[in-house]
């Protein structure tokens, strides 16, 4: 067993016992069977040590979870979830940016594009895609892909996971800020349905950035927030080390979110998390796009519009006194 | 505010850790560090760029830029009415809406307790005054972000008071102005729904593009964040007031990430208009008549 990361150490338990349960099965291949009532007691055991385990994962535990190495990334899913993926590649001004993936893909009876933010899992691919952190021509390609979209009445799928934009110097050089607000105004606008699902980290502005749609949905353990836990820390308590307090005052879990109003589904994670069973998410997450495709295939452009506009229209929290406005 | 997060463990969480204070951030220029807003009472004023004692008059009669160096300084958003509007002609809209406290949110101190320091220390009920006015004889919108209350951040009531402005706008068909100073960015004591603001007020900007609505968008320093990465950067026409500092990260969150030094006037306006963000620099004094001539060439 591999020494745990410090913020996973909550698996302790659930990791012990498949382990005993890996050991004993192995003995059994050779031995036909008389460990089975031992295992299937374990078995049973593992469930709801799990089920205790995350069920009642804090706020902080969540973040790991979300940032979990064997988390099932975009590239995954588009595996698992389509029956094909047609990458495509470039924003035609700058650059191919790894850091988010977009293409044709197909699934049930649906042509969709798919864009989504890909982490890498090997050293290689995560230095090559800067960790899932876009440059602006990540965003560029992003809304070229939507518009060509947009021109074939193709549907848009978005997978979010990104710890946030590249802070670098050559994303600020080449204008991060007004790639992101581009994508922020021209999705509200775009002439086809789109459905985005946080699958692990919605950093701030890199994540809304290709966040904006008519269905916005979150896998049960990511988070969705307007900054990392360890960033705000960094801000407000002047220090990293409160970043198990940030991530609790954030309220970023989906169960917050849905709350306030800023997402339409949670999608339910297989027991222990997705990455305890890849193909149970693929599939639920499957399965959630093609009712949200079905059900938005019916609804007239013109409304598909007015009630996206509505969604994120109404979103926020403050008073409005009576009687003393002014309005012009 | 001005604290960044540094990490010295390995580069994955570096990157995740300073990435994700992209947005929120508030920082002062890790090479040119900034000094605090406002102006300190009595008759002479230090320049905190020229380092010249200045008589506060002569700075004062030119809209509160330094006589040696033109560097400058912070102004208030009813300085800035004053300075941009004919006078007396502003009638403020929205003022009624207030902030909350929606994720009873604590740091060292209680949100709900900043907001009332806030309101108390700069005698406004949150970041932005939004309203109508004349610049020049014509009609226009008009909305200040004030860096003064928590950064400039944007959170509900920015949200919504700039999202009514422009939707008004619209209808009455009106030129918009929006004059940006914030170096917080989406607001984090208001979480999620502060960065959904800036989805709320880009997707208004669209509606009122497609309705052909003139939008100005005028950055002061410093504009930031999620800010910066929403309505500052879609105007139609965008000015900058000379070397405010611009961007989405803050420069202590890039040096953290790429561990070299900075460039020399990395995120001024001046690195802007090189790189082809903003289409002019403009010097305080000019602002409201550049603004009337633009109204005026897209015959608004």
């Amino acid at each position: 067993m591999d020494a745990l990361p410090p913020g996973l150490a909550f698996e302790e338990p659930i990791i012990e016992l498949e382990e005993q349960i890996r050991q004993l099965e192995s003995a059994d291949d050779a031995q036909s069977g008389k460990n089975v009532t031992k295992i299937r007691k374990l078995r049973k055991e593992l469930a709801d040590k799990t089920k205790e385990v995350y069920d009642n994962l804090s706020p902080w535990e969540m973040v790991q979870v979300a940032r979990h190495k064997n988390r099932p990334h975009t590239p995954d899913y588009l595996s698992l979830c389509f029956e094909e993926f047609m990458e495509l590649h470039g924003d035609r001004r700058f650059g191919d940016d790894r850091a988010i993936l977009t293409g044709f893909a197909k699934i049930g009876a649906h042509k969709v594009m798919a864009i989504g933010h890909d982490k890498g899992k090997t050293y290689q691919e995560r230095t090559a895609c800067s960790f899932g952190c876009a440059h602006p021509e990540g965003y560029r390609k992003a809304l070229l892909k939507m518009k060509m979209a947009e021109k074939y009445q193709i549907p848009i799928i978005c997978f979010i996971d990104t710890p946030g934009a590249y802070p670098g110097i050559g994303a600020e050089e080449r204008g991060i800020s007004q790639a992101i607000a581009e994508n922020l105004f021209e999705m509200s606008q775009v002439k086809t349905p789109i459905i985005c699902v946080v699958i692990g980290e919605g950093g701030s502005g890199g994540a809304i950035g290709i966040g904006v749609g008519d269905r916005v949905a979150m896998l049960q353990n990511s988070y969705y927030s307007v900054i990392s836990p360890e960033g705000c820390a960094g801000i407000l308590w002047k220090s990293h080390k409160y970043a198990e307090q940030a991530a609790g005052a954030l309220k970023f879990t989906a169960d917050e979110l849905l709350k306030f109003g800023v997402i339409d589904h949670i999608i339910e994670e297989p027991l222990g998390g997705a990455h305890r069973d890849p193909h149970l998410a693929a599939n639920r997450l499957r399965n959630f796009f093609l009712e949200e495709l079905k059900a938005l295939g019916q609804v007239p452009l013109e409304q598909l519009l007015e009630e996206r506009y509505e969604k994120f229209r109404k979103i926020g929290v403050f008073l409005e006194q009576a009687g003393e406005s002014q309005n012009g | 505010m001005s604290t960044l997060p540094t990490n010295s463990s390995g580069s994955a969480d570096a990157v995740s850790a300073s990435a994700g204070a992209a947005t929120s951030e508030t920082v002062a220029n890790g090479t040119t560090p900034r000094k605090k807003r406002g102006i300190p009472e009595g008759l002479w004023l230090r320049c905190p760029s020229c380092r010249n004692a200045i008589f506060r008059k002569d700075a004062d009669k030119r809209s509160k830029i330094c006589p040696e160096c033109g560097y400058h300084f912070y102004v208030s958003a009813p300085e800035r009415l004053e300075q941009i509007l004919d006078s007396g002609t502003f009638e403020e809209w929205d003022a009624n809406l207030l902030p909350t406290d929606p994720l009873s949110f604590a740091d060292k101190k209680a949100y709900a307790d900043r907001l009332k320091a806030e309101q108390k220390r700069t005698k406004m009920t949150d970041a932005c005054v939004t309203g109508g006015g004349m610049i020049r004889a014509r009609r226009v919108a008009i909305g200040i972000t004030d860096s003064a209350f928590i950064m400039g951040s944007m959170g509900s009531v920015v949200g919504e008071r700039l999202a009514r402005m422009i939707e008004r706008a619209g209808e009455q068909n009106l030129p918009l102005i929006i004059v940006s100073g914030s170096g917080g960015g989406a607001r984090m004591h208001e979480g999620i729904l502060s960065l959904m603001q800036m989805a709320k007020v880009s997707a208004a900007l669209a509606r009122y593009h497609s309705k052909g609505g003139l939008f100005i968008s005028v950055l002061t320093n410093p504009t930031m964040g999620g800010v910066a990465a929403s309505f500052a950067s879609l105007g139609d026409v965008i000015f900058a007031e000379p070397e405010a500092l611009i961007g989405f990260a803050g420069p202590r969150t890039v040096k953290a990430t790429i561990r070299l030094e900075l460039p020399e006037g990395f995120q001024t306006s001046e690195f802007l208009l090189e790189h082809g963000f903003i289409d002019r620099i403009v010097p305080r004094e000019g602002l409201k008549s550049e603004i009337a001539r633009v109204i005026d060439y897209c015959g608004k």
